[in-house]
C-alpha cells in the first residue's frame, strides 16, 4: 500500500457531462502488491466510466472472494456494491438485476472466483443472459493464498517454486461461447487502449458481457515460466479486432477503408465499431469465434471482442420482469392484499 | 523519428525541473533549504543561502523573486509557494552565524580594487577576500549597500539587517572607502591594481522635459535622487498632494515614502493599462494598500505652475487598442486633465553613466554610451577591468547583481592566477536515491493543499508613525509550519530506469495528475498529442525513456504537473522508478581555485 493517499490535483482535468473528473470515478487506495494487473482493470473501469458521461451512483459492484473481487472498492467509492461469498456473485447480481433493472451491474470476480468454486454460478448466469458486464481477472493463480495453480492456468506452466501445472486449463472465453454467451471478449490489464472501449461496449450491451482480462499476478506469477506473466502476455499478445465504443450523440468520425470496419448499434444506445486487424474475423459469427480460438491455440493469445450478438433477449425480459425497479413501485401494487391472493386461489378452484 | 532518450546526465535537465532554483539567477537551492527550515535548522538554511545569494536577509524581504511565478505550485493550484518570505525566515531565525563564515586564507599578493560598493561589489569581495585577494571598495556616499541602502525605504528593509550582512563581508578584511567618489578610470589604473571590477550601478535617474519643467524646478523630483536624498535624511518632507509619474517598482517606494513624510493623497500615473505595469504585482499590492491610487492610461503633457510654483499637472487621457497577444496596435487621446499637485516625483527608470571613465583606455563603449562587457566573463574589452550588477548591463536587480559577482570573481580569480577566463569549471549534477525503505522516503512526499499564507503587517495607522517602521513582521510559527510543507521538493526527482520496466501501468494508474504515459516513440510534437493528458506546456520538457524491453514502446514523463509525490516509485513492482535527490553544482570563485590547486599539484 502506498505512503500516502493519492493527492487531489484536478483544475487541470476534463470534465465529462456531468461536470466530473476522472478523480470522481475512483474509489478508496488499493491495498493490493504494487505492479498487480487488477489495478489496471480498475483504473480502466474509472476511465470507461468517466467517458460514458455515466453518474458513479448508476453502478452497482458485485464481486465473490479474491484478490480481484477486492477491486470493487477501488473504483466508483460513489456507488452501492457487495462483496458476496466465495463464487456466488452471479446469483447476489441476479438477484439485484432482477429487482432493479436500471443499473449497470458490474461483477468482478477472478480465475478461481468463476473457474472453480463458481463455475456453475457462471455457467448459469450466461444461460439466463443476466444483463450484466462480468469482467474476470484473470492470472492463473490463487494470490491470496500464495499462488497455488487456478483452474485457468496452462498445461506445462510453471509455478513460483518449480511446479508444472498438468492439469487442462478452463479457457472463460471458450466456456462462455460454448454455454451461448452474447458478448464474449479477452482483454489485457497491460493494454487500456483496448480494454477502456471494451468495457464501454460491455456495459451497453443488453444481455451478458464478459470479458476475460489476464492480469499478471506481479508476486506469485510473474516469473520466466509462466504463461501469465507481463513478459509472456506481451510476447504472445495478438488483438483480433479493435472494438471502438461511439455514443449515441457522436456521429463516427473515423475514416474506415470499406471492409475494415463493422459498426454495430448497441442496444442500449450508442454504436460499437469493430476494426479488423490482421484476420478477416467477423465477431457476429459464433462458429468463426471457435475456429479462431482453435486455429491461434498454443501459439498466440487471441484478445479483442471475439463474439457479439444483439439480438438475444436478457433475463429481464425472458422472464417478464417489470421494467420499473421494484423500490420505485408502490406498496400496494407490490403487495396485493389478502383478497387479490384468494381471488387467484379462487382461479385454481 | 522518434524522440532520444533524455540525457539525464546534462546538469541543465534536472535542473530545470527544479522550476525556481532554475529561474533564480544565482540559483539558489530552494527546495533544499526550505527543508532544512522544516526541520527548525534555520541556520544552515541561512547558510545555504548565503552560499549562491549572499544576502539572505535582505532578499528575504525585497528580492524581485523570479524564484515565485516559475514555481510549481503557480501551476498544480493557483499561488506559488512563499519562497521570497520562507528565505526570511531562515534569517530572522538564525543564531549566531560569524564563526560559520569561510576561513580566510593566507594573503596572496594581488590587490582588487572595487567601485561601488552595492550587492554586486560586496560579492565579489565576499567571494575573493576569503582566498587571499587584498579588496578595497570605494563607495561615493557615507554608508555602503548601493541602491540596497540609498533607494530601498528602511520600512522595507531596515538598516540593521543591512548593516549585518554587509558586515558580514567586511569583516573578512575588506577595505571600505566611503565617501570616496572615483573621478577617473585612468587615475585608477595607474594605482597598481591586479583587478578592477565596476559596480557603480546605473545612478542616473531619468527627467522629463516637458513644459513648465524649469519654472517648477523645486518641486519636481527624480526617484532615484530623492530616495537617496529621503534615506541620507536631507529631505525630510514633501507636500500633501503628491503625483508619481511612472509605475515600477521604484514609483512604488516613491509613493509608499510620500506618505510617511506627511503627504496624504499620493497618486500614482500610468500611461498605459495595468498588464503593462513593470512594478512586481505584489509591490502594486502593497502600495494600493496604503491607499495609493494607481490611475491609469494618462500620460504627462506639461507642468502648471503659478507665481513660480508647481501647482498641477497636465495629462493627456489616453485610449489603446491592445490585440490578442497583448501587443499595443493603436494610440488615441480622447482627452486632457490638469490634476492638482504640490509635488512630482519622476520615477520612469535610470540609465548607466559614466562620465568618469576615460574614453582613450582602450575601453569599448557601444552607441549608447556604456562599455562593451562580456556576458561570461564580465571582463571589459580593456583587460583587467570587469563589470557587474547595474553596471554591466543596465538596471536588473539585486539578485542578478550577486549573480555578475560570483560570475566577475571567478574571473578576476583567473585572470589574476594568468589563466584562461573562459575555460570555467563546468556545471553538473548528482543523483542519489531518496529511498530509506519500503515506501519510504527521505523527504516529506505527501502533498498539502494549504493555500498560500499572508504575510502579518504592522497596521496601517501604526506603520506610518515613522520613516522606519518595517511593515512586515514575519512569518508566524504556524505559518512556517504550513508553507514549508506547500514546497513540493522538485529536487526530488523522479528517475527511471527502462530495463527493469515491466510494462504492468502501475505507475500511469496512481500517477495523480497523469503526468506518465507508455506509448510507440514519435516526434516531441506528436507524442505531446498522444499522452495520458496533453502536454500542452512546452516549456516543459518531456522526459523520455530507452525502448522498454517487451514491446520497445517508450515511457514517456511530462515534468509541467508532476507532484514529486512519489506514487510511481511506490508502485512499482521493479524499482524501475526511483525518487532521486539531484544536487546542481554551480562553481563559485572557491571551487575553481581548489580546482587550480589541484591541477598544480598534479602537475
Amino acid at each position: 500500500m502506498t505512503s500516502i493517499k493519492k493527492p487531489l490535483v484536478d483544475k487541470h482535468l476534463r470534465k465529462n457531462r456531468h461536470g466530473l473528473t476522472q478523480r470522481d470515478y475512483e474509489g478508496v487506495a488499493s491495498t493490493l502488491c504494487a505492479g498487480c494487473g487488477h489495478d489496471s482493470i480498475t483504473a480502466a473501469f474509472v476511465r470507461a466510466f468517466h467517458e460514458l458521461d455515466l453518474e458513479p451512483h448508476r453502478a452497482a459492484k458485485i464481486s465473490g472472494i479474491g484478490c480481484s473481487s477486492k477491486t470493487t472498492a477501488y473504483f466508483l467509492g460513489q456507488s452501492s456494491g457487495i462483496n458476496t461469498v466465495h463464487g456466488r456473485m452471479p446469483s447476489v447480481a441476479t438477484g439485484a438485476a432482477a429487482v432493479n433493472p436500471d443499473l449497470h451491474y458490474i461483477g468482478v470476480s477472478g480465475d478461481g472466483d468463476s473457474l472453480s468454486i463458481g463455475l456453475g454460478q457462471f455457467a448459469h448466469a450466461i444461460r439466463r443472459n443476466l444483463n450484466m458486464l462480468y469482467v474476470i481477472e484473470n492470472n492463473g493463480v490463487y494470490g491470496l493464498t500464495k499462488g497455488q495453480f487456478s483452474a485457468s492456468a496452462d498445461i506445462g506452466s510453471r509455478a513460483k517454486y518449480g511446479e508444472i501445472n498438468e492439469q487442462t486449463p478452463i479457457d472463460p472465453v471458450r466456456l462462455a461461447l460454448t454455454l451461448g454467451a452474447t458478448f464474449v471478449a479477452r482483454g489485457f490489464s497491460g493494454d487500456k487502449e483496448q480494454l477502456v472501449p471494451l468495457i464501454k461496449a460491455g456495459l451497453m450491451h443488453r444481455g451478458f458481457a464478459v470479458i476475460d482480462v489476464i492480469s499478471p499476478c506481479v508476486t506469485f506469477n510473474d516469473h520466466v515460466g509462466s504463461t501469465k506473466s507481463y513478459a509472456h502476455t506481451y510476447k504472445y499478445y495478438h488483438p483480433v479486432i479493435h472494438a471502438d465504443f461511439v455514443p449515441e450523440e457522436n456521429e463516427i468520425t473515423a475514416d474506415y477503408a470499406e471492409g475494415e470496419a463493422i459498426t454495430l448499434p448497441m442496444h442500449n444506445g450508442g454504436e460499437v465499431v469493430l476494426r479488423k486487424t490482421d484476420t478477416s474475423h467477423d465477431p457476429r459469427d459464433r462458429d468463426a469465434a471457435f475456429d479462431l480460438l482453435k486455429n491461434l491455440e498454443g501459439s498466440e493469445i487471441p484478445t479483442g471482442l471475439i463474439y457479439i450478438d444483439e439480438s438475444r433477449p436478457e433475463m429481464g425480459e425472458m422472464n417478464h420482469l417489470p421494467d420499473t425497479p421494484l423500490n420505485a413501485i408502490n406498496h400496494s401494487k407490490l403487495c396485493p392484499r389478502s383478497a387479490t391472493l384468494k381471488q387467484l386461489m379462487d382461479g385454481y378452484a | 523519428m522518434g524522440m532520444k532518450p533524455t540525457n539525464t546526465s546534462d546538469p541543465d535537465y534536472f535542473h530545470k525541473v527544479v522550476d525556481c532554483q532554475y529561474a533564480c539567477p544565482a540559483h539558489t537551492p530552494v527546495p533544499d533549504y526550505i527543508r532544512l527550515i522544516a526541520q527548525g535548522r534555520y541556520t544552515d538554511a541561512y547558510m545555504m543561502n548565503r552560499r549562491s545569494n549572499v544576502f539572505p536577509g535582505i532578499l528575504g524581504r525585497v528580492c524581485d523573486r523570479p524564484c515565485e511565478p516559475a514555481c510549481r505550485r503557480t501551476r498544480v493550484e493557483d499561488e506559488p509557494v512563499a519562497i521570497c518570505r520562507l528565505k526570511r525566515v531562515a534569517a530572522d531565525h538564525r543564531d549566531e552565524v560569524k564563526h560559520l563564515m569561510p576561513e580566510i586564507m593566507p594573503s596572496n599578493g594581488k590587490k582588487i580594487a572595487l567601485i561601488g560598493a552595492g550587492p554586486a561589489s560586496l560579492t565579489v569581495a565576499n567571494d575573493l577576500a576569503p582566498l587571499g585577494y587584498d579588496c578595497t571598495i570605494f563607495e561615493a556616499l557615507e554608508k555602503p549597500g548601493g541602491l540596497m541602502i540609498s533607494n530601498i525605504p528602511s520600512f522595507r528593509l531596515p538598516e540593521k539587517v543591512l548593516g549585518d550582512e554587509i558586515g558580514y563581508i567586511l569583516d573578512m578584511g575588506v577595505k571600505l572607502k566611503t565617501g570616496h567618489r572615483i573621478d577617473s578610470m585612468k587615475a585608477m589604473l595607474e594605482d597598481g591594481y591586479d583587478a578592477i571590477f565596476v559596480g557603480s550601478g546605473a545612478p542616473k535617474g531619468k527627467d522629463l522635459n516637458l513644459p513648465g519643467r524649469e519654472d517648477a524646478a523645486d518641486n519636481i523630483h527624480i526617484g532615484i535622487e530623492w530616495l537617496e536624498s529621503v534615506a541620507f535624511d536631507h529631505i525630510e518632507e514633501i507636500g500633501r498632494k503628491v503625483l508619481i509619474i511612472g509605475v515600477g517598482n521604484t514609483a512604488m517606494d516613491c509613493c509608499r515614502t510620500s506618505l510617511r513624510l506627511g503627504s496624504d493623497s499620493v497618486k500614482v500615473m500610468a500611461r498605459k493599462p495595468r498588464q503593462f505595469f513593470k512594478a512586481s504585482p505584489w509591490e502594486l499590492k502593497d502600495a494600493e494598500h496604503e491607499n495609493v491610487e494607481i490611475i491609469v492610461n494618462h500620460s504627462p503633457k506639461a507642468f502648471v505652475t503659478e507665481n513660480g510654483r508647481l501647482t498641477g499637472m497636465v495629462f493627456e487621457v489616453m485610449e489603446y487598442e491592445v490585440d490578442d497577444k497583448g501587443k499595443i496596435t493603436e494610440t488615441r487621446t480622447t482627452g486632457e486633465v490638469t490634476l492638482p499637485c504640490d509635488d512630482v516625483i519622476l520615477a520612469i527608470g535610470q540609465d548607466n553613466a559614466f562620465p568618469w571613465i576615460e574614453r582613450d583606455i582602450g575601453m569599448e563603449f557601444d552607441k549608447w554610451e556604456t562599455p562593451i562587457v562580456d556576458k561570461t566573463t564580465f571582463e571589459s574589452t580593456r583587460k583587467g577591468v570587469f563589470f557587474g550588477g547595474d553596471a554591466a548591463f543596465g538596471p536588473l536587480n539585486i539578485i542578478w547583481a550577486v549573480e555578475h559577482g560570483h560570475q566577475a570573481a571567478i574571473s578576476i580569480h583567473k585572470h589574476c592566477m594568468g589563466e584562461s577566463l573562459t575555460d570555467r569549471l563546468p556545471r553538473s549534477v548528482n543523483l542519489e536515491t531518496a529511498k530509506m525503505g519500503p515506501n519510504e522516503w527521505s523527504y516529506s512526499n505527501d502533498y498539502d493543499p494549504d493555500a498560500r499564507s499572508d504575510m502579518p503587517e504592522v497596521d496601517l495607522v501604526e506603520r506610518f508613525k515613522t520613516l522606519d517602521i518595517e511593515v512586515e513582521l514575519g512569518f508566524t510559527p504556524e505559518q512556517i509550519k504550513t508553507e514549508v510543507e506547500r514546497c513540493l521538493n522538485c529536487d526530488l526527482q523522479t528517475v527511471f530506469s527502462a530495463p527493469a520496466c515491466t510494462e504492468c501501468d502501475a505507475c500511469i494508474d496512481i500517477c495523480p495528475v497523469n503526468c506518465l504515459t507508455i506509448t510507440a516513440n514519435g516526434g516531441e510534437a506528436d507524442l505531446r498529442t498522444r499522452l495520458s493528458a496533453p502536454a500542452d506546456n512546452t516549456d516543459q520538457a518531456l522526459y523520455v525513456s530507452e525502448g522498454l524491453p517487451n514491446t520497445a514502446r517508450v515511457m514517456v514523463k511530462d515534468e509541467d504537473l508532476c507532484l514529486h509525490c512519489g506514487l510511481c516509485a511506490e508502485r512499482c513492482p521493479t524499482a524501475a522508478w526511483d525518487m532521486q535527490k539531484s544536487t546542481i553544482f554551480l562553481p563559485h570563485a572557491d571551487d575553481e581555485l581548489a580546482a587550480y590547486a589541484s591541477r598544480r599539484a598534479a602537475e
